[in-house]
């Protein structure tokens, strides 16, 4: 019997495997959007290659704040408080500025329960991505609207939902995110290249991910549900994103497409698929939102994109050590600093 | 409203008054927002610097302009320094209040005031002195718009001069609060010298009261209570602070922010810290947690409506197990209630802070001197013991001025608890979070970014088993409650000792905790003084109790538990905690009208219930 040589793994440029990502088993619904999306996660960090230690996975309450367990084992995660990841995030990241952090939000979790802190999360510029899995309902609760859910949309039971919904997106860009998109868990490559170029962002990176729930909210008449967002999805941009790591540079047309040099080197190119759409500028992209909730559109793709905003690390002028690393000699100042101290009080 | 909560009128003046020397209490009723903390700053150290102990108290309303004010000085040459009920000398400056605060003086007491208000016709048994400080004021301060703040400094040079308090002093004092504001201090200094002159020439000293140098003071400090606990967490390494202002809390802060843009900022100019405002306290807690969870020396300082705000969090900290330093400057609850005065009304609610079974450690600091070392203490305990820790100060602590001994440079290098790098995980073939491998409940934590494949765990608030993983099994849920349980045995064991004063193991037991030390330190000299009572006394300085606690109790027949507060809270967790045969023997004695407890209360009330 001729002997085969096993074939060697496919690595990335840290010498992991795609299997180094991965998390537990998932518990969530069959059909759940949001495994697409941890499915996306892996695959992008993956691609970055980015050591899964050196990753921070927060979440808040729900199915989506769930998700962290399935994706990247190897990272430190936090299960938090109902709608009070962002402020868990924070402290995580002040003693940690060099750990990448990503949080994992849903609907319930950041626009009503969690505003506050999602409106100062994002007022801030801290560097994290925030991904909120955004199917319009309380799925652990068993399908109550939240306050994503568009005016008009239907329950299982019928229920019409009579409030405005709450556009994370626009928010997030009025308040000073400085990277946000919207995506939707079936577009596999949009999402996929979003978070890749997410990774590349210092700063906040806000994605709403439109990730249906398919035991309590994909039905006929939902607008959260895979039909109605295949139906209406209208994509601002194409994305494509070349790594900084990577050497071949691909072309592009200067007229049609827009190029953002990233924080780590790397480049977003968006294909404009509107003519006119400048993702620098707040005011297109809060008005084009407006649009597109009037033409009962789902835009997806890259909205909003600032790379020269400094970020919370950067305002508050911190050390470039981790404070929580840092040794008693630097944290506690000497017996003549008390001495000192004391003189001006006697 | 009166603060002096008394009014013995029509007693005999002595006919001949012997002098009362260095043990008096001076009161300056005056409006908020008029400047007088300046002034009466002024006074009190230069009593402090003549020597003669002394103590300040301000009793401030809810208020930014206009509204009425009280600053307390007592001068004690015993040393002692809690609020005294009577006052026995007034500076009048508020028209609002003046009439109510003259009448509510005991006999003897001497009263200065404006000469408009024309109060000497109210009582016969006061000595009274009228200034007129607005011809005072015009002649050294030209500019009328600062004249309202000069009136103050008119006073001290009028007081100076009735005390016999020495004027270099007062120079000393003056510029030293206006430090290098000099134009604000000569202007001031011009002001309290007019005041003296005038005393000097228009007054005729009737009262007894005066000061003489004393020695008592050499080498000490003032400071407040949360300046004291700022520099603490400074020496005690703290890297990451949040906060959202709230009364009496945010001066720790705020003197902390100032000592670490002085002290811990490097050489490269980068600040070797973060202090974020945060949105609100429920932030304020998630940051804590998540900068412990991370490794940093976190903390945050509230009051009693944060800590309600940080009920969940306070939870998950303890589930989770995480450090995090919680500094509640207690004042008077229930709901906004009176938020400038003084309380230990939270001690209950934050022993058992959040849903569920919950416990926190406590600890009490009773001075300035301990805010300053059990910042320290919080710090290490809380990461030895992963788990929030709470110090429990309160207004009259962290917002008066309080002289004490110099700090004590932390001789003890940081005890950072149970921390796993990437070389142990490399040693070690494995590694449970949740594990109590030492038996004392306390498990290994590693910290995110560990560069171990290995380092991982999954911090939740949901069920969890040893290795943190996601479980409703009863058994891993009860062992894990069991094991914390068992933690908090190891906190009772770490926590600091109380203090014990032992006067002959009489029958009398006291146990107090926080600024009640002072007024018990008095108490106890005053039963034995006048009543022939002896009394042990025990003074807790932490949550859980330390096992000598339970020793005092059983050791005595009768102990009074001290709170300042009106459900007796201590005393509430000492019964759960103590042996039943134990419990019948504890009684209470409470204070709770937001004014500071005093010894003459204390005294009264336990004379009372032992039937004298």
């Amino acid at each position: 019997m001729a002997a085969t040589a096993t074939p060697h793994p496919k690595t990335n440029r840290i010498g992991l495997t795609v299997l180094d990502y991965r998390g537990g088993k998932t518990t969530l619904c069959a059909g759940c959007g949001h495994n697409a999306i941890s499915e996306r996660i892996i695959d992008a960090f993956y691609e970055m290659g980015i050591a899964p230690e050196r990753v921070i996975k927060l979440s808040g309450i729900g199915c989506s704040s769930k998700s962290p367990a399935y994706f990247m084992s190897r990272s430190h995660s936090f299960n938090a408080v109902h709608g009070r990841m962002p402020s868990v995030a924070t402290g995580a990241v002040l003693a940690n500025s060099k750990i990448i952090a990503l949080g994992v939000s849903g609907d319930g979790d950041t626009a009503s329960i969690g505003i506050g802190q999602f409106v100062h999360l994002m007022r801030r510029n801290l560097p994290i991505i925030y991904i909120i899995e955004d199917n319009g309902v309380y799925g652990l609760t068993k399908g109550q609207f939240s306050a994503t859910a568009d005016l008009g949309s239907k329950l299982k039971t019928g229920v019409i939902n009579d409030l405005p919904p709450i556009d994370t997106c626009a928010l997030a860009i009025m308040l000073g995110a400085t990277f946000v998109g919207r995506s939707f868990s079936g577009d596999k490559r949009q999402l996929h290249t979003m978070l890749k170029a997410a990774l590349a962002h210092r700063g906040t990176v806000m994605l709403d991910v439109i990730s249906p729930c398919t035991t309590f909210n994909d039905h006929e008449g939902s607008t959260k549900s895979y039909k109605f967002v295949k139906d209406h999805e209208e994509p601002l941009n194409d994305l494509n994103f070349v790594p900084h790591f990577h050497e071949i540079d691909i072309d592009y047309d200067e007229g049609s497409s827009i190029n953002v040099s990233m924080h780590d080197g790397s480049s977003l190119r968006l294909r404009k698929l509107e003519h006119d759409y400048d993702p620098t500028s707040k005011v297109a992209a809060v008005s084009r939102l407006i649009e597109s909730h009037d033409a009962e559109e789902v835009l997806t793709g890259v909205l909003y994109v600032n790379t020269t905003a400094p970020n919370f690390i950067d305002m508050i002028d911190m050390t470039d050590q981790p404070l929580a690393a840092l040794p008693e000699s630097v944290t506690r100042p000497s017996r003549e600093v008390l001495e000192e101290c004391m003189e001006a009080l006697r | 409203m009166a603060t002096t909560e008394l009014a013995v009128h029509g007693a005999e003046r002595d006919a001949v008054r012997e002098p009362v020397v260095n043990d008096f209490s001076i009161q300056v009723a005056t409006v908020n927002g008029s400047g007088s903390q300046s002034a009466n700053t002024v006074l009190l150290r230069t009593i402090f610097q003549m020597g003669v102990p002394v103590s300040g108290k301000n009793m401030f309303p809810s208020n930014i302009a206009g509204l009425p004010t009280w600053y307390t000085i007592r001068t004690s040459k015993k040393g002692y320094i809690a609020r005294k009920k009577e006052i026995d000398f007034l500076v009048a400056m508020n028209p609002e209040t003046a009439k109510e605060d003259v009448l509510a003086l005991a006999s003897g007491a001497a009263v200065l005031y404006d000469e408009p208000l024309m109060l000497n016709d109210l009582r016969s048994d006061l000595t009274f002195y009228a200034v007129p400080y607005d011809k005072l004021c015009a002649a050294v301060c030209p500019e009328a718009k600062l004249r309202k703040l000069v009136k103050n400094m008119i006073y001290v040079g009028v007081v100076a001069q009735l005390l016999n308090l020495d004027m270099v002093e007062v120079e000393k004092a003056l510029r030293k609060q206006f430090a290098k504001k000099v134009t604000a201090a000569n202007l001031n200094w011009n002001a309290a010298k007019a005041g003296y002159d005038y005393a000097a020439s228009s007054l005729t000293k009737a009262d007894p009261f005066t000061i003489e140098r004393m020695d008592k003071t050499a080498g000490m400090i003032i400071i407040d209570g949360n300046a004291a606990a700022a520099l603490g967490c400074m020496f005690a390494g703290v890297t990451v602070v949040t906060w959202y202002p709230i009364t009496p809390s945010s001066s720790l802060v705020e003197t902390l922010i100032d000592y670490m843009k002085e002290y811990r900022v490097g050489l490269d100019g980068k600040a070797t810290f973060a202090i974020v405002q945060a949105e609100d306290e429920l932030a304020a807690i998630g940051m804590v947690l998540g900068a412990g969870w991370s490794g940093a020396r976190s903390m945050t300082a509230t009051a009693g409506p944060g800590v309600s705000l940080m009920a969940e969090f306070a939870g998950l900290g303890y589930y989770v197990e995480i450090p995090g330093v919680i500094w509640d400057i207690q004042r008077v609850g229930p709901s906004t209630g009176l938020p400038t005065r003084t309380s230990q009304g939270d001690i209950e609610f934050v022993a058992k802070l959040s849903h569920g079974d919950t416990r926190h450690p406590m600890l009490l600091p009773c001075s300035v001197s301990e805010c300053f070392s059990m910042a320290g203490d919080a710090f290490d305990l809380t990461e030895q013991l992963q788990t929030p820790v709470f110090v429990m100060s309160d207004l009259d602590l962290g917002m008066n001025n309080w002289m004490s001994e110099p700090f004590q440079y932390p001789e003890k290098p940081l005890n950072r608890g149970k921390v796993l790098t990437a070389e142990d995980l490399e040693r070690l073939s494995g590694f449970a979070r949740y594990k109590d491998v030492d038996g004392d409940g306390v498990g290994y934590r590693t910290l995110p970014g560990t560069d171990h494949s290995g380092a991982a765990w999954f911090a939740r608030g949901s069920g969890h088993n040893e290795r943190s993983q996601y479980s409703e099994r009863p058994d891993d849920y009860a062992n894990n409650m069991d094991r914390l349980a068992h933690k908090f045995e190891t906190a009772r064991m770490l926590v600091p000792k109380p203090e014990i004063v032992r006067n002959d193991g009489n029958e009398i037991g006291i146990i107090a905790y926080g600024t009640s030390h002072h007024a018990v330190v008095e108490t106890l000299d005053q039963l034995q003084t006048e009543y022939g009572a002896k009394a042990d006394y025990l003074r807790l300085r932490a949550y859980p109790f330390a096992r000598e606690t339970h020793d005092f109790i059983a050791a005595h027949k009768r102990v009074y538990i001290i709170d300042q507060n009106r459900d007796g809270q201590m005393l509430q967790l000492l019964k759960l905690d103590t042996a039943v045969a134990d419990i019948a023997k504890l009684r209470s004695v409470r204070h709770y009208n937001g004014l500071p407890i005093d010894a003459r209360s204390i005294t009264d009330d336990i004379i009372s219930q032992e039937g004298k």
